[in-house]
């Protein structure tokens, strides 16, 4: 069916509006980041950083305990969010693939599990890690952070394992797999789209979570990067230069890991769907 | 690992089950709640009598899953709940004293207006919300299926970028394009003519202040839904398309008779999770203006930290708490139901 002139203009026109009202808020992080103050406090916008520095990225940088804390972030992130895949990875499969008595009570608990007001939850959280003299310690994060992002992993990924073909399993047994290679050949290289896609969510959860490591960890050694987001801001009242530097630093690491796997995670969704 | 026998004919039949409870629907086979984008894999009947070791099979492979929530999430809310049962602040803390107060909390929080016009205005955020976000991101899903292949590309690179963008350094950057002096955005509508906006607060009343957390929210959670509805409608088979299209159906009714039918279960599923995601929000909300002006843009999180951590009530925060849960139970009650029923439907169909 042919469209009309202005049918083919303004889904594009739309489209430019959209992508730069999406992509604006990024690019001014970036923007202002790399422009000496004098552009960033001025009364007409400077749009471009025509004088390029990066003074306030050293500012960010040099802040005390820069490289531990992002050194912690790392640790606790990759670690809480591996921990919960492989831990939602079973239990989706269980789920997704069995049929046994209790299995609607445990979904619904994974459901509401979702809900949990974890920011409240602080001080129940404080006063069980204190009575464990845990305070100051990374354990006790990775061990929360995990399930502040099971829930949300074990469902999605039970979707995934539901749409893996039960034949193609079947059909490696047939072929003289036992049941475990049956998983480890056929079922778990379909699943990695989807293992991406949801350890993305993981990863930014974890990278983010604020109220939990100021509570626990008041060492400055032992805190995380939103710590030291955070304290910046206040530290340098109105330097937004040195604080959007933060920013962008802050932002870069999950930036670069969602551009690497949402493509890999959004394709092998859709195409392993629609040959299920 | 063990790995399963028996799940027999569940889902032999994929279009029975799914639509479930309530106005039936023709068809929609794609998968299960929280699904992403289309699974429908129609099973064979492949029964097998299972065996006793199998019979453990599930429940040690939800063991881990199972010990950890009752461990680090389980615990700390029967904790939780304790306290809010308690008279705890800064002495009782410190000096592990354990203060019962029986229903006191509840009894004061219920009998408060404050409690309840928060509860109100919670309610009424997380609708206009969600309502954004579940329609400009359907139409921004739809449009992303329209476009050619290169625009099509850039707009997706452009929603990756923001949907990517850790929600704290997001709220930063928000706090410095609405900057009253040197923001952006307020020289924008100074030279679009608007001059009583050139030194706008945004954070100085409850209505501009809930414009800046609702523009943040939407802009953070639109990616999720537009970019996951366009792989959805990518499963959607063509001929259904088409047809209606030979019996003449406009864009809108091809939308409602199609598009909409074949993914409710996504539309439900996504629904749930955006209502949870926006009721749950927090350090948009905290970072852009801790609540204020005068506490007037505080939801029931705000309001629970705001009056535990930040006022030193404990017990208080912790009783406020678990009456957000059961709000929130309440917003999503219609769709864990669903769930339930379906599921039931499915294991009946054993």
């Amino acid at each position: 069916m042919k469209r009309s002139l202005a049918g083919r203009i303004w889904p594009n026109a739309t489209a430019v509006v959209l992508a730069i009202g999406f992509v604006f808020p990024v690019y001014w992080m970036f923007n202002t980041a790399f422009k000496p103050t004098q552009d960033i406090i001025t009364e007409d916008p400077v749009w471009f950083p025509l004088h390029g520095t990066f003074e306030h990225f050293a500012t960010a940088v040099n802040a005390p305990n820069f490289w531990t804390l992002a050194g912690n972030s790392v640790i606790v992130t990759v670690l809480a969010v591996g921990l919960s895949l492989l831990i939602a990875l079973c239990g989706a499969f269980a789920i997704a693939r069995m049929r046994f008595k209790g299995r609607k009570g445990i979904l619904l608990t994974f459901m509401v599990a979702q809900m949990a007001p974890w920011e409240v939850m602080v001080i129940s959280i404080y006063m069980i890690v204190r009575d464990a003299d845990m305070l100051n310690s990374l354990l006790p994060l990775t061990c929360f952070y995990m399930l502040m992002v099971l829930p949300f992993t074990l469902l999605t990924l039970r979707g995934y394992v539901a749409a893996v073909p039960k034949e193609l399993e079947e059909s490696a047994m047939v072929d003289g797999c036992t049941r475990r290679q049956a998983f480890t050949k056929v079922v778990f290289p379909l699943l990695a789209p989807g293992l991406m896609a949801t350890s993305l969510f993981g990863f930014i959860t974890a990278w983010n979570e604020f109220p939990l490591v100021l509570v626990l960890n008041k060492e400055p050694a032992m805190g995380t990067l939103p710590l030291w987001l955070s304290q910046f801001q206040s530290q340098f009242g109105d330097d937004w230069g040195a604080t959007m530097a933060a920013a962008s630093i802050f932002a870069l690491p999950i930036l670069v890991l969602f551009l690497f796997l949402q493509r890999k995670a959004v394709g092998g969704l859709t195409s392993g769907a629609v040959k299920g | 690992m063990a790995v399963q026998l028996d799940d027999g004919a569940e889902r032999t039949a994929p279009g029975t089950g799914k639509g479930g409870a309530p106005p039936e629907n023709g068809a929609p086979p794609a998968g299960r709640p929280p699904r992403l984008p289309g699974r429908r894999a129609p099973r064979l009947p492949a029964r097998r009598t299972p065996l006793p070791s199998a019979r453990r099979a599930p429940y040690l492979l939800l063991l881990p899953a199972l010990l950890a929530t009752a461990l680090f999430l389980g615990w700390p809310m029967a904790r939780n709940a304790l306290l809010s049962f308690q008279n705890l602040n800064m002495k009782e803390l410190i000096q592990h004293l354990t203060d019962w107060r029986g229903t006191g909390n509840y009894q004061e929080i219920l009998g408060s207006e404050q409690f309840w016009r928060v509860t109100f205005r919670t309610v009424v955020f997380t609708g206009v919300n969600v309502v954004l976000i579940m329609v400009l991101g359907v139409l921004i899903g739809l449009l992303l299926a329209r476009l050619g292949k290169k625009m099509r590309l850039a707009l997706s690179a452009a929603l990756v970028l923001a949907w990517a963008m850790p929600v704290i350094a997001a709220t930063t950057v928000f706090q410095w394009l609405f900057d009253s002096r040197y923001g952006v955005l307020n020289w924008v509508l100074d030279r679009l003519g608007w001059h009583s906006m050139a030194h706008y607060d945004w954070v100085g009343t409850q209505l501009s202040t809930f414009f800046v957390i609702t523009v943040l929210i939407v802009w953070q959670s639109l990616p999720f839904v537009a970019l996951n509805l366009y792989a959805a409608t990518t499963t959607i088979p063509k001929e259904l398309y088409e047809a209606a299209r030979m019996d003449g159906a406009g864009t809108w009714k091809v939308f409602t008779s199609v598009t909409f039918p074949f993914l409710k279960p996504f539309f439900l599923a996504t629904t749930f999770l955006e209502v949870i995601w926006v009721f749950k929000a927090f350090p948009q909300i905290f970072a852009i203006n801790e609540g204020g002006p005068e506490r007037l843009t505080e939801t029931l999180p705000i309001y629970a930290f705001t009056e535990g951590v930040g006022n030193l009530h404990f017990g208080m925060g912790a009783a406020i708490s678990l009456l957000t849960i059961v709000v929130l139970l309440a917003m999503t009650a219609y769709y864990l139901r669903l769930t339930v029923k379906q599921e039931q439907q499915e294991e009946n169909e054993l």
